[in-house]
């Protein structure tokens, strides 16, 4: 069954972002939150491990990035910005949520 | 009282929202401020996002702080060394920070930059000038 | 703790100031003055609106010396000083003005 991963932790800070990459399957979705969200900025080297991850989702929520001044242009390619309510469908499309906090 | 003057160094090394850490460093910065010593802050690490500008927390509903750090030149916190290595790890650069200055009262208010862009080498010499380091 | 300010009760902490900077209206430093027993002049309303704006930029309360530097630079050298400041505001320029303006105490007030 395929899951939906949550980071909130900064990849800099904490081992959270790398752990989630290093246990995340094919067919599964990445949300990041919180600090979480530095993971998918540009010229980071989580943006690296981002780009190398095949067939996985990647999401960042809104409201963590602008409250950061992260604009959406600073996002790695291919990360989608979704909504609180956003995160809701998400959960609930995947199933299972595994959180690595 | 004729203490001699001390050179205080704040080291912020946290993401401004996900803990408590860089709104308490300011209350204590400016609250020390009082006691008329040589203060000055370091941001480095994941610390150099408190300072990122355009923040705006209207959507998570907690307090935008980061106007504060304007505030600092009045409390006669003049001097914010940023590490380097920091913001390029980040893919960060020195505009993507907010234009911090202070006004030199001896000189009619000019404007100067509080911001001093130093290396990580440069950062472990002024931490090592310092008489006291708060770690936040 | 509460005010009565036009027929609402506005929540105040402990120290009587307002919990909710949102419920500020002029009339409630009016109201807070004359609990005091302090009639406000145009020079009190200089200081209380000089520390709105300040709240407004930097989302802080600012410390007496900083309020004090601060007023001496906008409203002139003769008022830049806490003789003038503490005339005006007897339990504090700091504690007493940022009350009035609905600020919380100011930081590195003590």
């Amino acid at each position: 069954m395929s899951e939906l991963h949550t980071v909130n932790k900064s990849p800099f800070e904490k081992s959270s972002f790398d752990s989630c990459m290093a246990h995340v399957l094919e067919g599964s979705a990445v949300l990041l939150y919180e600090d979480g969200v530095y993971a998918a900025t540009k010229g980071t080297a989580a943006a690296a491990k981002v780009a190398a991850a095949g067939g996985v989702k990647f999401y960042v929520l809104g409201p963590d990035l602008k409250a950061r001044g992260l604009s959406e242009e600073r996002l790695t390619d291919g990360v989608e910005v979704v909504d609180y309510a956003g995160f809701v469908d998400l959960a609930a499309e995947y199933g299972k949520v595994v959180s690595w906090v | 009282m004729s203490e001699e003057i001390k050179k205080f160094l704040y080291l912020n090394r946290r993401a401004p929202y996900g803990s408590i850490y860089a709104w308490e460093a300011l209350e204590v910065v400016l609250i020390g401020a009082a006691f008329d010593q040589d203060v000055s802050l370091a941001f480095l690490d994941d610390g150099v996002y408190q300072i990122v500008k355009g923040q705006d927390t209207a959507g998570i509903d907690m307090k935008n702080f980061s106007p504060t750090y304007s505030a600092l030149g009045d409390y006669e916190v003049t001097k914010l060394y940023v590490e380097k290595e920091s913001l390029e790890e980040r893919g960060l650069t020195v505009d993507d920070l907010m234009d911090l200055k202070w006004e030199d009262e001896d000189e009619d208010w000019a404007e100067k930059d509080s911001i001093i862009l130093v290396s990580r080498e440069e950062l472990a010499k002024v931490i090592e000038g310092q008489d006291v380091v708060f770690s936040f | 703790m509460a005010i009565e300010v036009n027929g609402k009760t506005l929540e105040t902490d402990e120290e009587g100031y307002l919990v909710n900077l949102n419920d500020w209206v002029p009339e409630v430093a009016e109201i807070m003055a004359k609990e005091d027993g302090l009639e406000l002049t145009p020079e009190h309303w200089d200081i209380i609106n000089f520390l709105r704006e300040y709240y407004e930029e930097y989302q802080i309360a600012p410390a007496v010396r900083v309020l004090t530097k601060a007023v001496g630079k906008k409203l002139g050298k003769e008022k830049g000083n806490s003789k003038y400041l503490y005339a005006l505001f007897p339990y504090g320029p700091g504690k007493q003005a940022c009350r009035f303006a609905g600020l919380p105490k100011p930081t590195g007030c003590i």
